[in-house]
């Protein structure tokens, strides 16, 4: 007989929380959002002793109970409501054998909402270099609880662990501390006025802003205006709990725990003494940039040749295969060309998200924020507004939400508002294909200047980012409480298996998100190239024979004609003419044009629309590319794509705001439709007006 | 005699007296930021500011504008 339970795993950050998860799941996991938010849901399934199944979610990562952002609201709420489907049957709070006192905390404050709890101390490998020994007997009996010792790193104690999850029903749920300790006037009263309740958790839902589920909602909006207490006071209680919590922690780790710190082994302070060093610091952190730049334009150039040559070539498979029709012109110069579009991303959102989750894994990211801090604040961000930053070179959807945990709402703002100018892989493969179009090969001091180029590109993505926030915080007038806390937590060697598995993951939801509205697009766009109005568009054929009736041209040349004729009166090419004038200062014909105003909703359409619009009518097997540099600008003659026009578009795309997702989320991170909106005019007619000038100068 | 944490070299130890708790954030409390505790600092970045602090066995980094809102007691 089966049986499924629910499991949370809840943690501090930097516990290895989620090669917890991973450990329990492997690749059994699921990760999806929590209804109407946009903090990410992480899920999976492990199968017990017993037959019994354990549904198990990984909370995010959060030092407390007290909430103080979105991602850790979710914890709270899924604890407070019993109602949730997904309330845990036991929870699973993971701790670092290194910072037990500190990750104990919030071992307390679930324990004290009478919740079957179970401790895992994590990283058990570290203890012989730290010194700590652990009398887990003497602990299980002060925390009141069973303690499974693992290390994840060396893959031991899970077994052990799946059993004590598996026996959750053993678990005592006494509370660890009475909050009549704390001052028991005001919390026999509160108990009094509300007698079916659990003293803590109407002290939560007392001291926070959180929503709960729909059916106790009227209970606890009373309960949250049980305020006999001014706000000042009411922290000073937070504060006394704080303190009765860490008398009864360090009560229990007086005797279960013994750290000889003459064993102490200190990696941490010898790296920090490079990694953090005042000159040093700064110069490993240009250089480690700088590599990961190189790298990802060196590594992923074979992979992405090939990705397009093969699709041109199952383009062209398609076409010679199937009988001839609407339904395989569509496959052939529609779907295959827009798919290609997408697929050719992969290597590179790929290597960039192995670095992110590498810097992240490693505690270096921390460092970072450490040393940027001061200068950031300068131009109105945070040190923390430099991981959104960095990760915004992926994509600024996860980076506008890694803004979270920026407590100060103004730097959030700012950094939410400033992050699309970073570049993001989307606008990768328009930078390389138009990179490679303008600018020649050939290197400068071992760089080459294509890869040259593009880093030059990503520094000006980040230049006009910090301006512009230098600019918004003297505009803006918010006043918002500023404090900043950020842990630096110990270097770790990066685990193979989360590595893979974020990069896996992130990947493959970027993919399908985006790739949905590539391809979508691409069909829209097959079908208004193929299709138009009029006698000019239907009677291609005849009008183009008549014309050049009299010269003596070979039968593909005259198709090549009828093929361009007919695009130019397509539905697509009617509308691209239309809005020629408002491009050609920019260097841009109708086709440009097309490829610009759908690459509104997504950047990396352009590509793809490029080669959707080429490839309409064209029999040979070309790579994108190819086509692109085989235009030809129909007014000054010359190639359409020489380097003023290029250098434009560059500029172009590296400022305008050019996706819709982006706008959505910042929509839904501010809660207003104000910014994104100021956002899209902002950005994009800046971006124009800077196109404009460099055409203009550079022609 | 009583300094406030801002006030701390690299290096040097000071145990933490009293805490303004209205000036100083939850987080930082339950971190391990409370009277009695050790601090040490570990490092400054340029222009002291934020301070990388060793909290009772917590490693974490803050600002010197919160720093002045936390009263210590060098140690030798």
């Amino acid at each position: 007989m089966s049986k499924q339970i629910n499991v949370a795993l809840i943690g501090n950050p930097n516990t290895g929380k989620t090669s917890v998860f991973n450990a329990l799941t492997g690749l059994n996991q699921q990760v999806g959002n929590y209804p109407g938010i946009t903090v990410e849901k992480k899920e999976g399934v492990c199968k017990l002793s017993r037959g019994i199944k354990a549904h198990i979610i990984d909370l995010p990562g959060t030092y407390s109970l007290n909430a103080s952002s979105l991602d850790e609201n979710v914890v709270i709420e899924l604890l407070l409501n019993k109602n949730d489907k997904d309330f845990p049957d036991i929870a699973v709070v993971v701790s670092d054998v290194e910072n037990l006192k500190r990750n104990l905390l919030l071992f307390t404050q679930i324990k004290d909402l009478e919740i079957p709890t179970l401790l895992v101390i994590n990283m058990a490998d570290r203890m012989r270099y730290k010194g700590i020994s652990l009398d887990i007997d003497y602990l299980e009996a002060e925390l009141q609880t069973k303690i499974a010792l693992i290390s994840t790193r060396k893959k031991e104690g899970i077994d052990n662990l799946k059993n004590l999850i598996a026996n959750y029903k053993e678990l005592s749920v006494t509370p660890c501390i009475n909050p009549s300790d704390i001052d028991k006037e005001y919390f026999d009263n509160l108990q009094k006025a509300f007698p079916n309740q659990l003293l803590y958790k109407l002290w939560l839902v007392i001291t926070q802003d959180v929503n709960f589920g729909k059916t106790d909602r009227k209970e606890i909006e009373a309960v949250a205006n049980f305020k006999t207490k001014s706000k000042a006071d009411l922290k000073r209680l937070q504060q006394k709990e704080t303190i009765k919590r860490y008398q009864f922690i360090n009560n229990a780790l007086k005797h279960g725990q013994t750290i000889d710190a003459s064993q102490a082994k200190d990696l941490r302070s010898k790296l920090d003494r490079i990694l953090t060093h005042r000159i040093w610091g700064y110069f490993i952190f240009f250089v480690i940039l700088l590599t990961i730049f190189q790298a990802i334009y060196d590594w992923s150039s074979v992979p992405m040749d090939f990705i397009d040559s093969a699709f041109a070539s199952l383009s062209e498979w398609t076409k010679i295969q199937l009988p001839q029709g609407a339904f395989t012109d569509l496959l052939a110069e529609g779907i295959i060309p827009g798919l290609g579009g997408i697929v050719i991303f992969i290597p590179q959102i790929a290597f960039l998200f192995l670095f992110i989750s590498v810097l992240e894994e490693s505690g270096y990211m921390s460092r970072v924020v450490f040393l940027m801090d001061r200068i950031m604040r300068r131009f109105g961000l945070s040190g923390k507004s430099v991981v959104p930053l960095i990760s915004g070179t992926a994509c600024a959807i996860p980076a506008i939400m890694a803004t979270r945990n920026i407590e100060s709402w103004k730097e959030r703002l700012i950094t939410i508002l400033v992050t699309p100018f970073t570049t993001c892989s989307a606008r990768l493969p328009v930078y390389l294909i138009i990179i490679s179009l303008i600018i020649p090969e050939g290197r400068f001091l071992g760089l080459g200047y294509q890869a040259l180029t593009l880093m030059l590109l990503y520094f000006i993505g980040f230049g006009i980012a910090v301006l512009s926030a230098y600019i918004l915080n003297k505009v803006l007038k918010i006043r918002s409480k500023t404090f900043f806390v950020v842990e630096m937590p110990n270097y770790k060697l990066p685990m193979f298996k989360n590595v893979a598995i974020t990069v896996l993951e992130k990947t493959k939801s970027f993919v399908f998100g985006a790739g949905k509205i590539i391809l979508a697009i691409s069909i829209i766009l097959w079908f208004l190239a193929s299709y138009g109005p009029g006698d000019n568009f239907n009677n291609a054929e005849s009008i183009i024979n008549t014309e050049y009736a009299s010269q003596q041209l070979s039968e593909d040349e005259i198709n090549q004609h009828i093929a361009s004729y007919k695009l130019e009166h397509s539905y697509i090419g009617i509308a691209g003419h239309a809005i020629e004038p408002a491009i050609r200062p920019l260097g841009y014909d109708w086709k440009i044009g097309i490829a610009i105003v759908s690459s509104f909703a997504a950047r990396e359409v352009f590509v793809g629309t490029l080669a959707t619009i080429y490839s309409v009518g064209s029999d040979d097997e070309a790579t994108i590319k190819n086509r692109m540099a085989a235009e030809v600008n129909p007014i000054l003659g010359g190639p359409l794509f020489n380097f003023a026009s290029g250098i434009s578009l560059l500029l172009f795309y590296a400022f305008a705001m050019q996706c819709m997702s982006t706008l959505a989320i910042v929509k839904r991170e501010t809660n207003s439709w104000k910014w994104p909106t100021l956002q899209l005019f902002i950005m994009s007619g800046f971006a124009y007006v800077v196109a404009l000038i460099a055409y203009q100068l550079l022609k | 005699m009583q300094y406030t944490l801002a006030e701390l070299k690299r290096g040097e130890r000071a145990i933490i007296t009293d805490v303004s708790s209205i000036h100083i954030p939850l987080k930082l409390l339950e971190m391990g930021c409370l009277p009695g505790n050790l601090v040490e600092l570990v490092q400054l970045a340029p222009f002291k500011d934020p301070m990388y602090l060793n909290i009772n066995g917590t490693h974490l980094a803050i600002r010197k504008e919160t720093a002045v809102h936390i009263l210590i007691e060098k140690q030798g």
